[in-house]
């Protein structure tokens, strides 16, 4: 490309996007200022271009798409079984709560039942998925405007977890435990006292650290109170969902408000904050550790009592047990038939949503009779709580942006898809 | 009557052949209404006093090509002190792909409403910003549209590399 062209593309490109600065930017008064996509501190690939004036933002425009990988249409073209692997890679801190939001929108499209063991290691699986997103956001958040050690802490703590996940899943991350109708399969011997040391034993004193690290800390209290205001209405104005619109006093959890899995079932609070500020969405997140905690001692409970089978019997969605294949030949016709041509959902069209660690987190799933999904659409929380950045952002000093995407807890693959 | 009953009923009173369908499947609701009817009946779910669908948790579409008309645009609502849900679908063509925007009505249809542009191509009458959000500015098509394909990556092996080198867009020495 020649000079003269290079520069031609810029005045096109800055003449579309003129629309979004103050007049002043025009009139060189405030500067525009492009933060990222490769920045340390955005979480990923976020680009911002922000407007200030002297230290101060006036406006700040999110650019984002630099990781849409076109999950959509991929799933589009692959069965209903095989685009779940696929759900694992959206939002990379909350895998089993992306298959799981999945799995419910195939259920309530297949009207397919889980047994009651499914639904418990569901929840209890989701729980653990929660604290590791949680950590990761704490260690990221304090590194970006506090103190550096907390991230090596976090994720010396999340390493459990993903122990834990290996264990049921046989992968770390991307494990597509659960299935439609139900899991892969029951969980290994030695895997509830795993759990139970690492919830009861082994991160309570680490959360106590954490607390006593941060919580008189002048650094921290200063770069997080008044710090990105948002009240009640304006909040539920963007829709935001998740610690981001509790943390300004609104009572909204998926988990209690529309419950799914058994949630209805587990006796947990929704922390809630007052000021709307980056501290109080820091204090709702650090007490949601402590209610996981107690959800999964709950689940590990009911898991005691409850056996039985982990995956529906139903088979024209889930596949036979393997031990069946050997004498039935009806099981092995189903088997075939599930991992050729897969299961077919009929005409219609549902939305399940969960609670993921970053607020609602829904699918937008239409059937058209044949064995692949006519359109899913992930309705992802990062995507609906960036949105709301400019407007929390204005006013502040540039320093401060980094702490306001870290207190919206934002995860790229989320937003991008 | 419940919610959604009552919900129904206002509807049909305030919009009367505009609401072309009521839609029940697996306990949801769906309400098709007539594209031209759709900004309207947002706002009038929104701001009636006894209704209250002040959230709009998704806002999206799918393609139904080669059928006629081929898009269908869904508004994902919600009450939030009763948690009703409804969704509001709307049928658009595919020879004028248009909408009013719903922006004034609901913030976060902002982008929503960008996605659902670059995706499908959908344009949206009176949305302030409506650029490409997910792919490139410089984009050509609307990838979640049913006549756009699937790409795919060649596999290079030795014997394939240069001739897969040439056909790569980016620019070279």
């Amino acid at each position: 490309m020649t000079a003269e062209a290079e520069h031609h593309l810029l005045e096109t490109t800055l003449d579309e996007l003129k629309h979004l600065f103050s007049p002043r930017a025009a009139a060189g008064e405030t500067m525009v200022l492009n933060m990222g996509p490769q920045h340390p501190s955005t979480h990923g690939v976020l680009r911002l271009i922000v407007e200030l004036d002297g230290e101060i933002i006036v406006n700040a425009v999110p650019d984002i798409g630099y990781l849409h990988t076109g999950v959509e249409k991929n799933m589009e073209a692959k069965t209903f079984l095989k685009a779940l692997v696929m759900t694992d890679r959206l939002d990379y801190l909350n895998n089993m709560g992306n298959t799981l939001t999945y799995c419910l929108a195939i259920e309530k499209l297949m009207d397919v039942r889980v047994p009651p063991r499914a639904q418990i290691l569901r929840v209890l699986l989701a729980e653990l998925q929660r604290l590791g997103s949680h950590l990761v956001w704490l260690g990221t958040h304090t590194t970006d405007i506090a103190s550096q050690s907390i991230l090596f802490y976090a994720f010396r703590e999340r390493e459990r977890i993903m122990d834990i996940f290996e264990m049921v899943g046989g992968q770390r991350m991307m494990t597509s435990y659960f299935r439609p109708g139900g899991v892969w399969r029951d969980v290994p011997a030695g895997f509830e006292e795993a759990v139970r040391d690492f919830v009861n034993n082994y991160l309570p004193p680490k959360l106590d650290d954490y607390h006593s690290l941060l919580d008189n800390n002048p650094i921290w209290l200063d770069r997080t109170k008044g710090i990105g205001v948002i009240d009640a209405e304006n909040a539920l104005a963007w829709c935001l969902t998740g610690a981001s619109l509790r943390g300004s006093g609104v009572n909204f959890d998926v988990r209690k408000a529309m419950p799914y899995s058994g949630y209805e079932a587990y006796e947990f609070d929704v922390p809630l904050g007052q000021n709307g500020d980056v501290y109080d969405r820091y204090r709702c997140r650090m007490e949601e550790f402590r209610q996981s905690i107690r959800i999964i001692n709950q689940a590990l409970a009911k898991l005691a009592k409850t056996k039985g089978p982990v995956i529906t019997d139903d088979r024209k969605v889930a596949p036979p047990p393997r031990s069946e294949l050997g004498r039935s030949m009806e099981a092995v016709i189903h088997h075939f038939k599930l991992w050729t041509e897969g299961f077919s959902a009929p005409p219609g069209d549902v939305y399940a949503a969960t609670e993921s660690p970053r607020g609602e987190l829904g699918v937008y799933l239409v059937g058209n009779g044949g064995p692949k999904p006519h359109r899913v659409y992930w309705r992802t929380p990062s995507f609906v709580n960036l949105q709301a950045l400019p407007v929390l952002s204005k006013g502040h000093y540039v320093a401060d942006v980094v702490g306001i995407i870290g207190s919206i807890d934002i995860v790229l693959g989320d937003t991008d898809r | 009557m419940s919610h959604i009953e009552h919900t129904l009923a206002a509807l049909k009173e305030k919009f009367g052949e505009a609401v072309e369908q009521v839609v029940e499947f697996r306990g949801e609701t769906t309400v098709w209404l007539r594209k031209d009817a759709v900004a309207d009946a947002l706002r009038f779910l929104k701001e009636s006093p006894a209704l209250r669908y002040t959230f709009l948790a998704a806002l999206t579409a799918y393609d139904d090509w080669p059928e006629s008309p081929r898009f269908k645009v869904i508004y994902q609502l919600r009450n939030m002190a009763t948690m009703t849900s409804l969704r509001v679908k709307c049928a658009v063509r595919g020879d004028e792909p248009e909408l009013p925007t719903v922006t004034d009505i609901h913030l976060n249809a902002n982008w929503h409403e960008r996605e659902v542009y670059d995706m499908f191509g959908i344009r949206f009458a009176g949305h302030p910003d409506l650029r490409r959000i997910l792919m490139p500015a410089d984009w050509e098509g609307h990838p979640l549209r049913k006549d756009y394909p699937l790409g795919y990556e060649e596999v290079e092996f030795t014997f394939n590399f240069d001739e897969i080198e040439k056909k790569k867009p980016y620019a070279k020495e």
